[in-house]
């Protein structure tokens, strides 16, 4: 067996290391600087060649977002009463109105309550599965692991037919239960698996010792056990959101209004005939902001939760 | 408190038999310590009484009723785990007061503030009561988890080895204590330990287990001066009986196989000579290690002996213990 020895890395690999790490960072944080600054570009210099990297900030691609617009003869537009407010005026620049709000917020809000609802649900759901899974004799536990498991060997959308029809049968398609639904489906088989792990970590002396000092099963695992997978249960949850708040396919194929999330809709921002990049662009940037919001949150866990199990205290 | 009793009771996980036909009765206000080595079924037993673990045979009745069928809550036991056993998302005071506030005590805040204080007190961690039960060393832990059994009335106390993660020091101290409040409270308590110290000096029973199977129970006194067979001598007494083949000395009786010297056991002065090989100095007395015909002897001596290395030393038995081959004693 070689032996390791630990010595402090000389400056040039030091240097290596470092822009190392630098190119890797552009090379990942490029595509969000891009989208980024796209939405707050103008139509022109979006699409300018070579990209401009210095431009005059426009909240056109954000008006853009939330409006319908419709446009006008000019003679009507010097007709109207002065603009009302700065977005109007954004939109009369271009020799339009606007005829009324966009879809966007809506199917926001879709995306918020289908995501958190099948996180909540998946963590939910896993969270007492993985405990009986982890301290109980199940029978045919490993192969019921094992099936679980195998709803992942292959991409979701192998299934889609199935899905499809089954949810037409059922009255499931659009609807958020039905999204809810499979999103858990999906997730669940995550949630599972990686909490068995982190309650497997847990001793079983803490809830041992809580049932002799009084309290149920039930009890033991709400007051003892829960708390300490705490660190688990926040990085599944994360696992789970960025999966339904940015899963596509399924959203493409069954849903188109009462429960469209955002994914499907962002494209078609771009408008019919147009190109207006900005909207699409200042579309997908808010809609990083939620699962960017959750993830700092629950950073601490997260970390935490990554090297769990890793390291021996 | 009341009179625990187990009858034939039996465990098993898999193919090891971990807890083999034990009968044991633990009065009313005893202390009885379990001694075997690891694997021996001892915290076994600790945990079918607690419930934890359900037996395959037998039964363990508490107060004269049967309890196989209780809850570990119903059973209104107290246990002290060897290790891990503090909830570590809480703070020592909540760790204390979390067996008062279950559903079987539902003590009154003001009581379990008293009750917390007092035990506090005693095991010397008032001034850790706002720490997290991460935040302590390892004796404090193991304190604070003596604390939250002591803070109940349990019909009985299980502990599992709970002096052995501390310093020699807290440990003479806290099994004095243990003792005192165990007296005091007019407490059954079962204990597992390695110490032959605790042993002897804190029990009212002793009850040796060997491959799970209840071998001797007794009085200490009865265990270290009348063993049934080789196994249980050797489990108490410091430096460990010597075992030496029955013909060295005359005066074996028939049947004999083995001799067993304790260090009582062996005069100095007459008999054979033995050669000192070695000379320990433990302060209050001498540890020689001798040899006699190969044969290593361990025995002691006064303090200030001025035995060396390679000096020869005359020993001769004085009413040892005979076992025949099978190690069963004889006289």
């Amino acid at each position: 067996m070689s032996s390791y020895s630990i010595t402090e890395p000389s400056s040039l690999q030091k240097w290596l290391a470092g822009t190392l790490v630098v190119a890797y960072a552009v090379i990942t944080l490029l595509p969000l600087v891009w989208i980024l600054t796209t939405g707050f570009k103008s139509p022109v210099d979006a699409i300018a060649y070579p990209p401009k990297i210095l431009f005059e900030p426009s909240l056109e691609g954000y008006v853009n977002l939330f409006t319908t617009r419709t446009r006008v003869a000019p003679e009507t537009l010097e007709a109207l009463p002065p603009p009302a407010t700065w977005y109007e005026e954004v939109v009369r620049n271009r020799d339009m109105v606007i005829a009324g709000p966009s879809r966007y917020g809506e199917r926001f809000l879709n995306s918020v309550i289908i995501g958190f609802g099948s996180t909540f649900l998946s963590v939910f759901l896993g969270t007492l599965a993985a405990y009986a899974f982890s301290r109980f004799k199940v029978p045919l536990k490993d192969d019921l692991l094992f099936f679980i498991l195998s709803t992942r060997m292959m991409p979701p959308i192998a299934v889609a037919i199935p899905i499809f029809l089954m949810f037409r049968t059922l009255g499931l398609s659009d609807t958020h239960l039905g999204m809810i639904l499979l999103y858990t489906a999906v997730n669940i088989s995550l949630a599972v698996w990686l909490l068995k792990g982190f309650m497997d970590e847990i001793p079983r002396e803490y809830e041992e010792a809580a049932l002799i000092d009084g309290y149920t099963r039930f009890q033991a695992f709400y007051k003892v056990v829960l708390p300490q997978a705490a660190t688990g249960i926040a990085s599944t949850a994360i696992f789970c959101l960025i999966f339904s708040w940015n899963e596509y396919a399924f959203a493409v194929l069954l849903t188109s209004g009462t429960a469209q999330t955002a994914p499907p809709f962002i494209p078609t921002i771009i408008g019919v005939g147009g190109q207006d990049w900005p909207a699409v662009a200042a579309g997908a940037t808010l809609f990083l902001v939620p699962v960017m919001v959750f993830t700092i949150l629950l950073r601490k866990h997260l970390l935490r939760g990554i090297t769990f199990g890793a390291v021996r205290k | 408190m009341s009179e625990v009793r187990l009858s034939n009771l039996s465990k098993a996980f898999g193919e090891t038999i971990a807890v083999d036909d034990v009968t044991m009765t633990i009065p009313n206000g005893a202390l009885v310590t379990l001694l075997g080595p690891t694997g021996a079924g001892k915290t076994t037993i600790l945990r079918l009484i607690s419930g934890l673990e359900q037996p395959e045979g037998g039964d363990v009745s508490i107060g004269g009723r049967s309890v196989v069928d209780d809850t570990p809550a119903q059973r209104n036991v107290a246990m002290v785990f060897q290790q891990y056993s503090l909830y570590p998302h809480m703070s020592v005071q909540d760790n204390l007061a979390f067996p008062l506030r279950s559903p079987l005590l539902k003590t009154p805040a003001e009581e379990i503030e008293r009750k917390v204080s007092e035990i506090a007190e005693v095991l010397r961690i008032s001034h850790k009561m706002n720490n997290k039960a991460t935040e302590l060393s390892g004796g404090e832990m193991q304190r604070v988890s003596i604390g939250r059994a002591l803070v109940r009335e349990p019909t009985i106390f299980l502990m599992d080895e709970p002096l052995s993660s501390l310093d020699a020091k807290l440990r003479s101290d806290l099994r004095i204590e243990l003792k005192r409040i165990q007296e005091n409270l007019g407490a059954t308590l079962l204990y597992v330990t390695h110490d032959q110290i605790e042993a002897m000096t804190m029990s009212t029973h002793v009850g040796v287990l060997d491959h799970g199977r209840l071998v001797q129970f007794g009085t200490p006194r009865e265990i270290y001066e009348n063993p049934v067979n080789l196994y249980v001598a050797g489990r108490l007494g410091q430096p460990r009986i010597n075992v030496l083949p029955a013909d060295m000395f005359a005066g074996a009786p028939a049947g004999a196989d083995k001799m067993g010297l304790r260090p009582e056991h062996i005069q100095q002065g007459e008999g054979k000579g033995s050669m000192v090989k070695r000379i320990e100095h433990l302060g209050d007395q001498i540890r020689l290690h001798l040899t006699l015909d190969g044969h290593d002897v361990v025995t002691l001596s006064e303090p200030h002996s001025d035995l060396e290395p390679g000096d020869t030393v005359a020993i001769q038995p004085r009413n040892p213990l005979f076992f025949d081959a099978s190690g069963v004693r004889i006289t």
